[in-house]
């Protein structure tokens, strides 16, 4: 569906986007992650044809970004970063504007705009000012406009941002509906979002791609170590990290500070491969100490994020 | 081409919607009206000449100041972005804003066609140089409108597109009128430049394929200036 291959944008001297390689099928719904000015949005804007790529090429349904942009800009709706809409249009104008630009006319005009309205829930806003909404229904009207011509592929920056939890679910329920016959491209720094939104997920970090996946393995492809929490009463916090210092495959015990009670916490680390906490068990049980927490840190998408992102 | 027709309606509609647009109207109004009349009955002369010969200055200023908004406020807003992504081509958005910003022009003209009406009562008015006049007029509107929309495309900042505008536009009027400071082997080509003159000749009756020619290369000037600060935009 949309062949990315050695995309590079630079701005002067910064390079914003450097050497990107994507290949996205149709139907997948694409999470693009990354901490501020990683180059998402350049990406997207060059994926729409708002940027020409300093070098690179873009080929959507084998059509090509330089030569065919009309014919591809048909295929996309995009929802830019904030939804900037003309401020002093009201809605239903703006709406029909949009409907009349994709060529939509007569019934099938109508017809599309009322669905929207209702997908999108913009019942009793149609007369009003886009200036005078809410972030969040600005949003809204955003994402009508991306999806007034029922494009193939959707295109959406930050399509969360300003929305409440409500809402955020709403949207994220519509683009979960959208993306089983299209293809959904959205960018977020909002991981929770990704992972419940998207089949797929890319994180690019200055202007690169440093992981590309689909979400599960993502999640699963977790690091090399991993670690314990363990919360320990009527111990003594140097003999517990004595006795578990000991144990095969634990490479580290750090006692973590007690907040004012006699518990003792402790968080172990240990490499991947092995799991040490039946003989974490047996080594408290075979004590007096009393066991009040024993918590394994699953290692989620935030921290995967971290490591990969990390300045340096 | 309905491309075209979609983004020309949605303009003009945005001009008779803004406050902004009616301000524009009563300044031209009040200030062609006040300068024109307070010498008409002095000269006791039932033409329209001294209406013509204030215009291409009025208009200098007049029209960036209705096309100051085409562009810069897309920029500031960053509508632009929704409206690039839109299947639409750089040549459908400049020949739609263009073209909205000439009826425009042309519909400020409207209210001063009570003038000749109104002479028209009290004496004996030749009708020829008045026609003559609108078209030349409009023309001349349609020329400053295109060096408009380039100085609007430069920048995101309102006041800096206007003045950009009308220092292009202040410059081609007054241009035949410093002739003196140019050296005499480029007279000519400085005085056939200005803008004066050609509206002048129009303004009289005289329809000369020179001054046509003339304005209409103003707007290819302008509309390829902005089509150029667009790409520069990518």
């Amino acid at each position: 569906m949309i062949q990315v291959e050695g995309l590079t944008k630079y701005y002067d001297d910064l390079c914003a986007v450097d050497r990107i390689d994507l290949d996205i099928q149709k139907g997948e719904i694409i999470g693009l992650l990354g901490p501020n000015g990683a180059g998402k949005t350049t990406t997207l804007r060059m994926l729409t044809g708002y940027f020409q790529p300093t070098a690179g090429q873009v080929r959507i349904k084998d059509l090509d970004v330089r030569d065919d942009m009309v014919a591809i800009k048909q295929l996309i709706g995009y929802l830019p970063e904030s939804a900037p809409l003309y401020p002093g249009m009201l809605v239903y104008d703006y709406l029909d504007y949009v409907a009349n630009i994709r060529n939509l006319t007569g019934d099938a005009k109508t017809g599309r705009i009322e669905r929207l309205v209702t997908l999108c829930g913009l019942q009793g806003i149609m007369h009003k000012t886009i200036g005078e909404l809410s972030k969040g229904l600005k949003q809204r009207v955003g994402l009508a406009h991306a999806m007034m011509s029922d494009p193939e592929i959707l295109i959406l920056d930050e399509p969360t941002s300003g929305l409440d939890p409500n809402q955020i679910v709403e949207i994220r329920d519509i683009i979960r509906e959208i993306g089983r016959e299209k293809t959904v491209i959205l960018s977020t720094h909002i991981l929770s979002e990704a992972e419940a939104t998207c089949d797929r997920i890319v994180i690019i970090h200055k202007g690169r791609i440093v992981a590309d996946d689909r979400t599960e393995n993502l999640k699963h492809s977790g690091g090399q170590s991993q670690r314990i929490h363990l919360g320990l009463q009527n111990a003594d916090p140097e003999t517990a990290r004595a006795t578990l210092t000991g144990i095969d495959g634990i490479t580290a015990v750090d006692i973590r500070p007690a907040n004012g009670n006699a518990t003792v916490n402790l968080a172990l680390t240990f490499r991947g491969s092995q799991d040490p906490r039946p003989d974490v068990y047996a080594a408290v049980k075979a004590t007096d100490w009393i066991m009040v927490e024993f918590v394994q840190q699953t290692k989620n998408l935030e921290t995967i994020f971290r490591e990969l992102t990390k300045e340096n | 081409m309905h491309q075209v027709s979609h983004i020309m309606g949605k303009e003009l509609k945005d001009f008779f919607i803004s406050p902004i647009a009616y301000i524009v109207i009563a300044v031209f109004l009040l200030v062609t009206g006040w300068l024109f009349f307070s010498t008409f009955f002095v000269f006791n002369q039932a033409d329209m000449r001294n209406f013509f010969n204030l215009l291409p200055m009025t208009f200098a200023f007049v029209v960036p100041a209705i096309t100051m908004r085409l562009f810069a406020e897309e920029l500031n807003t960053g509508s632009y972005e929704t409206l690039l992504t839109l299947p639409v081509t750089f040549r459908d958005i400049i020949v739609g804003k263009f073209l909205a910003g000439v009826v425009f022009v042309a519909a400020i003209l409207v209210p001063t066609l009570a003038y000749p009406v109104f002479i028209a009562l009290m004496g004996e008015l030749d009708w020829g140089p008045v026609i003559g006049g609108y078209a030349g007029a409009v023309m001349m509107g349609a020329a400053f409108t295109a060096i408009g929309l380039f100085a609007s495309a430069l920048t995101r900042n309102q006041i800096i597109a206007f003045i950009t505008g009308a220092v292009i536009c202040f410059g081609l009027t007054t241009m035949d009128r410093m002739l003196f400071f140019f050296p005499s082997p480029v007279l000519n080509v400085v005085n056939y430049l200005g803008a004066s003159s050609h509206f002048q000749n129009v303004a009289k009756g005289i329809i000369d394929s020179r001054d046509i020619l003339y304005f209409l290369s103003l707007v290819f000037l302008g509309l390829y200036a902005a089509h150029l600060a667009m790409q520069e935009k990518k």
